[in-house]
């Protein structure tokens, strides 16, 4: 293993990256994709903690966040095709139903 | 050799750190490097050998003789096909996403070859040394294959190829649920996830586990034939209905990727059956102890049986050469039949005896296990795709799940009340078996409503 | 050293492909990018022996929440949008606010010695042999300290399921229920 360290930019560098994939991308389908990178970056840390301190519980939680990503990219994925049955797009600047 | 001289040779000889570091690795690893490399390189040698049996055993229950003309009985049909396909024409569809299009094939066989890595083919020969999530390793890198199919029928911009991929990965999706539940049975009766403990477990058990869970054997024998796309769940790549499916657009060395990682497939979950349920490499009879001589040399009597009857066949070609040939596959035989038969006659061999019967009784099993597979495609129709969902989801799935429940309260009663093992095996296994039934008939009600509702009288002469 | 090679070749392909992903026009070559950097970080789970994190990144990420969103691109297929002009400024706000981030979390890296106690930069880790088989340890805390957790997953996942089942319902079948 090596210092925590490495692994800290690691994920840090990841959590950048899906960072400015939320922000930057205009399709929907690729925010959703760059959350599921920041959830990942985010399970490199507990499970970087649970090693450090001996304790499962880190683990344990990371398994949590992926059983809750999936349930995310389920309803996500279902809102995305219900509402490209209606408008056509999957643009981020075009879902503006609710601009005033 | 002075001792100056010496000094000098060995300075002379000695390593960088870097190449020292790649010694010490070799040296760590080599007989896994070594297990690796034959498998890597064995594997699309026998996946051929596999459809040559496949073309005999398809030709033997239509009452015809399959492939005869290349080698003796056909034995170097499956070369001559590996040579046709390396030099056909590679085909690139226009509009084919091309890297993704030559990414496809590789992904599935590298899933298939690199899941086979934890299995243990007999009691010393694998490639991983007991890892400590072996089964789930196994099933977990075999799915990664699905990624090959999808990606591959999306890259073929080709009707036939995008529904077929989509069909495909569904059923695989919806089978691969109900096979695990069923692994986690056998998981339970064992206590571990690690290959060479769930034979072990075997062993000290003294039973198999299909005679503890049948159920649960049956369930992943229909889920792994879904797997593997096999009939009678073969809708996305049958000829007549989707042309070859996902596979369509590919030819040549692509297509024989996607067709070595389909029979590479077949042969990770056969393995994965025999491990869990059929004993792994165990004997039959295992813990009686007076049949160990006899049954120990069994194998190696068999395989020489074998060579008899090439000897004996060899005398009916009536071609010179295949008499040539019957006769050098008889010999091959023999020199099989004596690795197997001197380790008995000469002691100081003695250590290998286990680890070669062991490999012999692991692939005598996986063998079978594929022959019901091949059996099961020429006899059996092939399920519609809406058929093949419903028996996947509303018939297997809750199957599996009163599986594991079944197998999880016989463990209870045997540990906790004291009931006789085999007392609450039967009577969780009936339990179980009502519960299908009740299953069954839900499904024979539902199919007969929806069809009875939508029936249309016919009319022969509308039109 | 071989534990340095692994690490980085594991954290060079993973950021190399969130790169691409966040880059990539077609979605679907992003999809494919994010199951790139999803196997990356598996190894990185294996790297820190957390056997079972690794197979369940696998068969969970990979094997089924990317197969999903492959084919939800795939059923949703747009050609139009790719060549449209796009939106300049967000680019420009979202780099201001991630180099913001990134020197503020280079910072505090860097300073970490001066925080009091041990710092971020931890010394020790438990030697891998005294460790207890992974999923043993695993099942042991899932199953007694969390259980109520785990339960709730579950029925968050239910919930999930029957919503998605729900929402991706074309209209006519709800119309004749």
């Amino acid at each position: 293993m090596m210092s925590p360290a490495h692994y800290l930019f690691l994920s840090f560098a990841l959590f950048l990256i899906g960072c400015i994939g939320v922000v930057t991308r205009r399709n929907v389908i690729v925010v959703l994709m760059s959350i599921e990178l920041i959830l990942n970056a985010v399970n490199i840390n507990l499970v970087l903690f649970s090693r450090i301190f001996g304790d499962v519980s880190g683990q344990v939680f990371a398994l949590f966040i992926i059983a809750d990503a999936a349930a995310e990219a389920a309803i996500g994925l279902g809102i995305i095709i219900a509402f490209f049955r209606n408008r056509e797009t999957l643009l981020a600047d075009e879902m503006d139903l609710l601009k005033w | 050799m002075s001792y100056a001289a010496a000094q000098a040779l060995a300075c002379a000889l000695s390593l960088s750190p870097a190449m020292q570091a790649v010694v010490d690795f070799l040296k760590t690893w080599w007989v896994e490097l070594v297990c690796g490399v034959v498998i890597v390189a064995a594997v699309p040698l026998v996946a051929g050998y596999v459809v040559l049996v496949e073309r005999k055993l398809m030709a033997d229950m239509q009452a015809r003789l399959g492939p005869m003309r290349v080698g003796p009985h056909g034995l170097l049909q499956p070369i001559a096909d590996a040579v046709k396909l390396l030099i056909k024409e590679d085909i690139i569809p226009r509009d084919a996403d091309a890297f993704i299009f030559w990414f496809a094939p590789v992904i599935s066989m590298v899933a298939a070859l690199t899941s086979m890595g934890a299995i243990y083919f007999g009691p010393s020969f694998r490639v991983a040394q007991d890892i400590n999530i072996g089964i789930l390793f196994v099933i977990g890198v075999s799915s990664l294959g699905f990624l090959g199919v999808i990606l591959g029928g999306w890259a073929s911009n080709s009707h036939y190829s995008i529904i077929g991929a989509l069909r495909s990965t569904a059923q695989l999706v919806s089978y691969e649920t109900a096979g695990g539940l069923a692994i986690i049975s056998a998981l339970l009766l064992s206590g571990t996830l690690r290959v060479r403990a769930i034979v072990d477990a075997q062993a000290d058990q003294h039973v198999w586990f299909i005679f503890l869970a049948p159920v649960a054997f049956f369930t992943y024998l229909v889920a792994s034939i879904a797997e593997t796309n096999r009939a009678p769940f073969d809708l996305p790549e049958a000829e007549s209905e989707l042309v070859a499916g996902y596979m369509t657009e590919y030819s040549g060395f692509r297509w024989a990727l996607y067709f070595l990682g389909e029979y590479a497939n077949m042969i990770v979950v056969a393995s994965v059956a025999t491990t869990l349920f059929l004993g792994g490499w165990l004997r039959p009879f295992s813990n009686v102890h007076w049949l160990d001589i006899p049954m120990g040399v069994l194998p190696g009597l068999l395989i020489g049986g074998l060579g008899v009857y090439c000897i004996y066949r060899a005398g009916k070609q009536p071609v010179k050469v295949q008499f040539g040939f019957m006769w050098a596959v008889a010999l091959c035989c023999f020199g099989v039949a004596l690795i197997y038969l001197v380790p008995w006659v000469v002691s100081p061999l003695r250590f290998a005896i286990p680890g070669l019967n062991g490999a012999f009784w692991f692939l005598l099993k996986v063998s079978g296990y594929i022959y019901v597979f091949m059996w099961l495609r020429f006899t059996l129709p092939r399920y519609r795709f809406d058929q093949l969902m419903h028996l996947g989801w509303y018939i297997l799935i809750p199957l599996a799940i009163v599986n594991v429940f079944s197998v999880g309260v016989a463990m209870f009663l045997s540990s906790e009340f004291g009931w006789n093992r085999w007392l609450a095996v039967i009577v969780t296994t009936a339990f179980t078996l009502a519960v299908s039934v009740f299953l069954v008939r839900l499904h024979d009600k539902h199919a007969t409503a929806a069809s009875s509702a939508s029936a249309v009288p016919s009319d022969s002469y509308a039109g | 050293m071989l534990d340095s090679i692994l690490f980085y070749f594991f954290a060079g392909v993973a950021v190399l492909s969130a790169a691409l992903m966040v880059t990539r026009r077609n979605a679907l070559h992003s999809a494919v990018c994010l199951v790139s950097t999803l196997l990356a970080i598996a190894g990185i789970f294996l790297q820190l022996r957390a056997e079972f994190l690794f197979i369940t990144q696998i068969i969970l990420y990979v094997g089924g929440i990317m197969v999903l969103f492959i084919f939800v691109i795939m059923l949703v297929r747009l050609d139009a949008p790719i060549h449209q002009i796009r939106f300049r400024m967000q680019r420009f706000v979202a780099f201001l606010v991630v180099l913001a981030l990134a020197l503020e979390g280079v910072v505090i890296l860097l300073l970490a010695h001066k925080l009091p106690g041990n710092g971020l930069l931890i010394q020790g880790s438990a030697p891998a042999d005294k460790l207890p088989p992974n999923s043993e340890a695993l099942a042991k805390s899932l199953f007694s300290d969390y259980l109520l957790p785990f339960e709730i997953a579950s029925v968050l996942l239910l919930v999930a399921m029957v919503g998605a089942v729900v929402m991706a319902k074309s209209r006519k079948r709800t119309s004749e229920s």
